[in-house]
């Protein structure tokens, strides 16, 4: 179960040995240990909260650890902040492009490391023309002296990477490098992984994509909630065994037992499109349903959703409820209509972190715990009290701001928040992402009670156990399209993960 | 490049800028004589040079309002110097000016950057607490033009090569600022601290220490204006340039720097103070009150930040891929 | 799930308990202490008619404040408060040339008042642009529109029934200005604080995304501050107005500074998200404490600035440097 590297394997240039690093509320890498070694593409498994993105950071000295070792060629190093992991020759694209719009290409790439000319000035005929070089490098057709704001995102990814080549590299670390890319421009990377490969850099590449890691690692890592779980070589462990070991566990050990019982239909979407981000989105939700969206990050999926709830405007299409047409221009309108949102992003969309557990949950409600526009202290204590005591809030008081909570305990406000206007429709966006697995439960459990109840659901997710546990159906989205609808027997792992990837569409 | 150019922010204000002088001209062919054009030029150098000082400020997020004050404090404090020792080098007088204008910019950094207070706040109470410093070391008195050493007022006024030193001061600070903001780190580092503060962190930019040296540069300016607006108008008092703050922050807006940071380059300053100074130079000649000055300032900031604001439209992310065969 | 019987207490501390920790304590007791230290300076100070002058110095400013402090509360700003004084004045001055009657003025100068925030507002929510940008905008232009039409003379003559609201006396020492001053200070405390709108305001400041997806009408929220504020305005020029009986162009310069001042100097984040309207309350007195006591002083006004300027500065980097000195 822990393979070990072969006796014969080299030195690690890079290595973490038994890091941990810890959030309020959260522990995020619990003992982790992971080796890159040169000449070989070691790819990072696991789901979403995992921890892959906090290992990034550690390795590239955003985040420094609370425990354990970094160790370089085997020698413990400390990363004070991003330039000296950069000084060690660890670079890193992220999932986040972070570059700069205002600034040229070439300035984009050597920020921090320009070439000096005379007088110590940046050398920018020289900055141009190895910027271009390495450009040509990466076959990328850009010129180094645009503006990086007038690049499409696939070419400003390609600038990242030649910002990673543009410092004598040793370790690459490779986030999600293909989210954005076509298909042609896949193949391009790949060719490159391979030319770094072949200079004996260490590269990690981190992927929610199996073809993709079955083409290009040697290597693979998985971890699970912030845990390391096994490594060992691709040749030796299939896709099933990979999926095993990132979910981890039977599926319906954790998961509340639901008997499927569909009611009335309370919500249907028809020829919803939206110019850039979705286009034909058909679908429809019944009482008591939960109903799953499935798919990799950056397939519409939450787009749809806002959309839905009056964020973004859709350019066609008809929202139905009970079979009424209704135009839901904001929030406000979709709130009224019985729409509710619970977004993925809670410190951001979610819970204003700075009021009080009781101000954040009666918000949408004021109407009702008021009375003639003025606030009643004694009816929003009593209505916060109702619905946090619901989902089993863990805080020292109602008057606590929500920031001082645990993820879980701050979603659980966000959720009592809207169970508080009695909706009819609650969307939920990864509701357990970045949680911890107590508070994960008591949200599926309480999901699985508000479908009983007769609420309907539609839950947003990319865990795929959550998906299959908690879903009466699922709905797979790829590239902004609707591309399948599983239920039942036809409801398993490797559909999922086939049909939202795209393997077997291609050929 | 050359397209490049022609699509840029400074190519439609140097373009509304030549219309506004030909409209100007067709009735009053002596306004674009090249001495007028020039006088124009050096009236406005001053707000050039405070301009260029709040581009910088305000590309890392921040704004600096303290600069008029800081202005007058230091224009105070050479006069008062030029009194005490009339025999003073000039060159002392310029260091004492640019260091004091520096330290004085300084005192915002260090509390923009350690404390974290909003610039807004700081540069709000440094600029009540730097005129009223003035009144404290003048004792509320004015600093009149027999009072100052010849050599002294000469200066800004002195022609050289045609042109006034004022003009050719103007002329230095651009040309530097511009290799300062193209060809060196900070200069960079300017853009990316106010463009992507995230990112600037993951680059290993200080964004609280680069926020400082803005300040820094500004308040340098700023002393730099003191002295040359206190000999070319041979008269120091605790109201000289009250409110110039708002025309410099103007200034930077109607050339095109973005509020939010990170947009902007020396020519739009440069060019929205030009702008400025044409109105101002013109009013006169034309025969319109120049009480119409302050009002049509205010509409050409908002006419530029709508505009500014049309031209920034933010593509989606695209996730659709409509070239690609669908499965 | 079996529902639990584990309690969360409403409060952990009472609300008595709260408030002596609060700022507006400490600024009471920086109230107090300048109030007993001004006794002690000068023999003029109690006495309940010198008193009653000195709520002159902060009553008209501190009316805009109250709309101000929601404004900054909600996270925007209107720099532009003290032009509106002057535009609403000049309107109110051109009809008094006509003979209006002073019910009218004072319709007149509500209703500019209303006009500018809306122009404000709209600029901000519709158009999405930053209000600090704007309002220095509509700072010049509003003023600039002033100068347009008065340019260096001024209207007087104002009818004799129009001086109660600046000169006028509601019973005793109190006057038409405190009397007001005290209505409005209840009407916002209530407004802010005790009802629906006001925890919107908090909400949108703190986040005005999650305000959003929570429901609330964001712009809606902003564009009535920006009415409230242009109003406030209105209502403070007719009382400056009033009080002077007669309108210059520059009525009320540099108001803008010492409201905000105020506001934060009352305890508003100026970044957004918290304050209340008793701390504002506090805050006009200190101002007008220290005004008035260093004016009996004879300590000149520009040196109060100074103490205004670092009581700005001072309230809110104490807290911060006592914080990292221990650590």
């Amino acid at each position: 179960m822990q393979p070990q590297p072969s006796a014969a394997a080299p030195v690690a240039i890079l290595a973490l040995d038994a890091v941990t690093k810890e959030f309020p509320g959260v522990r995020a890498l619990s003992e982790v240990s992971l080796s890159l070694y040169p000449g070989q593409v070691t790819a990072l498994i696991g789901e979403n909260g995992a921890g892959k993105s906090t290992v990034v950071k550690v390795l590239t000295g955003i985040y420094q650890p609370d425990g354990g070792r970094i160790l370089v060629d085997g020698r413990p190093v400390r990363f004070a902040n991003a330039q000296a992991a950069a000084a060690q020759g660890i670079t890193a694209i992220h999932q986040e492009t972070v570059l700069f719009d205002e600034l040229t290409v070439a300035e984009n790439i050597f920020l921090g490391h320009a070439p000096r000319g005379r007088f110590g000035l940046i050398d920018t005929a020289a900055m141009i023309a190895r910027s271009r070089d390495i450009l040509t490098g990466i076959e990328a057709e850009i010129d180094p002296t645009t503006r990086l704001r007038d690049l499409s995102i696939a070419s400003k990814h390609l600038v990242a990477i030649a910002r990673a080549l543009s410092v004598d590299a040793r370790v690459v670390i490779m986030d999600e490098p293909t989210a954005a890319l076509s298909h042609k421009e896949i193949h391009e990377l790949y060719a490159l992984v391979d030319k770094l490969k072949a200079q004996g850099k260490a590269i990690l590449f981190i992927s929610h994509k199996f073809d993709e890691i079955f083409r290009i690692a040697d290597r693979y890592a998985v971890f699970r909630d912030g845990q390391f779980v096994g490594e060992g070589a691709m040749s030796d462990v299939t896709q099933g065994a990979l999926v095993q070991m990132m979910v981890g566990r039977s599926v319906d050990q954790i998961f509340p037992a639901r008997r499927h019982n569909p009611g009335k239909e309370v919500l249907k979407v028809v020829g919803y499109d939206h110019p850039t981000e979705f286009a034909d989105i058909n679908f429809s939700l019944r009482r008591g349903e939960i109903l799953g969206f499935y798919g990799l990050i950056g397939a519409g999926r939450s787009e749809v959703m806002q959309a839905l709830y009056g964020i973004t405007k859709p350019s066609k299409g008809a929202v139905r409820i009970d079979g009424d047409v209704r135009i839901i221009r904001s929030p406000a309108d979709a709130v009224a209509h019985g729409i509710v949102y619970v977004p993925e992003d809670r410190g951001r969309q979610g819970a204003i972190t700075a009021l009080p557990i009781y101000q954040n949950v009666t918000l949408p409600s004021l109407g009702r715990t008021s009375r003639h526009g003025f606030l009643r202290l004694a009816q929003e204590f009593a209505l916060a009290r109702e619905y946090t005591a619901r989902l089993d809030l863990r805080a020292a008081s109602l008057e606590t701001a929500v920031g001082n909570l645990s993820g879980g305990n701050q979603q659980k406000v966000v959720i009592a928040k809207w169970l508080a206007t009695q909706p009819r429709v609650i969307i939920l966006d990864e509701p357990t992402k970045g949680i911890d697995i107590g508070s994960k439960a008591a949200v599926h459990e309480f999901m699985a009670e508000l479908a009983a109840e007769g609420l309907a659901v539609i839950m947003v997710s990319s865990e795929i156990p959550e998906v299959l546990g908690m879903s009466d159906r699922v709905i797979v989205m790829r590239e902004g399209r609707i591309v399948d609808e599983l239920q039942g027997a036809a409801l398993t792992p490797e559909t999922l993960v086939r049909r939202a990837a795209g393997i077997g569409d291609m050929e | 490049m050359i397209r490049r150019y022609l699509q840029s922010r400074e190519a439609i204000l140097s373009a509304a800028i030549l219309v506004l002088i030909a409209v100007i001209a067709l009735r009053f062919p002596a306004f674009i004589t090249p001495a007028n054009l020039a006088n124009v030029f050096n009236d406005t150098s001053p707000l050039m040079i405070l301009a260029i000082g709040q581009m910088i400020v305000i590309l890392t997020k921040c704004i600096d309002l303290s600069v008029a004050a800081n202005l007058a404090l230091t224009g105070m404090v050479v006069s008062l110097l030029n009194i005490a020792a009339p025999d003073l080098p000039l060159a002392v007088t310029l260091l004492v000016a640019v260091s004091l204008g520096a330290v004085l910019g300084m005192f915002n950094g260090i509390l923009v950057w350690k404390l974290n207070i909003p610039p807004i706040v700081v540069t709000l109470g440094t600029m009540t607490i730097y005129r009223g410093i003035i009144f404290l070391i003048s004792k509320g008195k004015w600093v009149n033009a027999h009072e100052m050493s010849a050599p002294f007022k000469a200066l800004p006024r002195h022609v050289f090569l045609g042109f006034p030193v004022l003009s050719w001061i103007a002329l230095a600070v651009i040309l530097i600022a511009i290799v300062v903001m193209t060809r060196t780190t900070l200069g960079r580092a300017f853009y990316a601290v106010g463009g992507n503060p995230h990112a600037a962190v993951y680059t290993g930019l200080n964004v609280g220490r680069t926020q400082f040296w803005a300040f820094t540069i500004s308040g340098a300016l700023a002393g730099l204006t003191g002295y040359l607006w206190v000999s070319r108008y041979a008269v120091a008092y605790v109201d000289i340039a009250g409110g110039f703050e708002l025309d410099v922050v103007a200034a930077c807006v109607i050339g095109g720097i973005s509020i939010a940071g990170g947009v902007g380059t020396v020519g739009g300053a440069v060019l929205g103070a030009l702008f400025l100074g044409v109105i101002k130079n013109a009013l006169p000649v034309i025969n319109i009150s120049p009480f119409w000055q302050l009002a049509i300032s205010g509409a050409a900031i908002l006419i530029a930040v709508v505009l500014n604001s049309r031209a920034n439209r933010t593509r989606g992310r695209i996730i659709l891929k409509q070239t690609e065969p669908v499965a | 799930m079996s529902s639990t019987d584990r309690y969360i207490p409403d409060r952990l501390q009472s609300p008595l308990q709260r408030r002596l920790k609060s700022w507006e304590t400490l600024l009471l007791a920086v109230a107090v202490a300048i109030f007993t230290f001004n006794a002690f300076a000068s023999p003029y100070f109690l006495n309940a008619w010198n008193l009653s002058d000195a709520t002159f110095n902060f009553t008209e400013k501190a009316m805009i404040a109250f709309a101000m402090a929601l404004l900054i509360i909600a996270g925007e700003i209107d720099l532009s408060v003290a032009s509106i004084v002057a535009l609403a004045s000049t309107a109110m001055g051109a009809a008094a040339q006509v003979g209006a009657s002073p019910a009218t003025l004072v319709m007149i100068g509500l209703t500019v008042g209303v006009i500018c925030g809306a122009f404000n507002g709209l600029l901000v929510t519709a158009m999405g642009l930053p209000s600090i940008v704007v309002t220095i905008g509509t700072m010049s232009l509003f003023r600039g529109i002033s100068y347009i039409v008065l340019g260096d003379t001024s209207y007087g003559g104002y009818p004799a029934g129009f001086k109660f609201f600046g000169q006028g006396y509601v019973w005793w020492v109190f006057s038409f200005e405190l009397a007001l001053f005290a209505v409005l200070a209840i009407l916002f405390g209530v407004l802010l604080h005790l009802t629906n709108f006001g925890r919107a305001v908090y909400a949108v400041g703190n986040n005005p995304v999650a305000a959003l997806f929570s429901g609330i009408r964001v712009n809606r929220v902003k564009f009535i501050l920006f009415l409230l504020t242009g109003l406030m305005a209105g209502v403070a020029s007719v009382c400056l107005t009033s009080r002077l009986g007669s309108t210059r162009p520059s009525i009320g310069f540099g108001m803008e500074l010492e409201v905000v001042t105020m506001v934060v100097l009352g305890g508003v984040n100026i970044l957004g998200g918290s304050g209340t309207i008793p701390g504002v309350v506090i805050a006009a007195f200190v101002m007008g404490l220290v005004t008035f006591g260093l004016g009996l002083l004879n300590v000149p006004g520009i040196v109060m600035s100074i103490l205004i300027g670092a009581l700005l500065i001072g309230v809110i980097a104490l807290p911060r440097l006592w914080g990292m000195w221990r650590g």
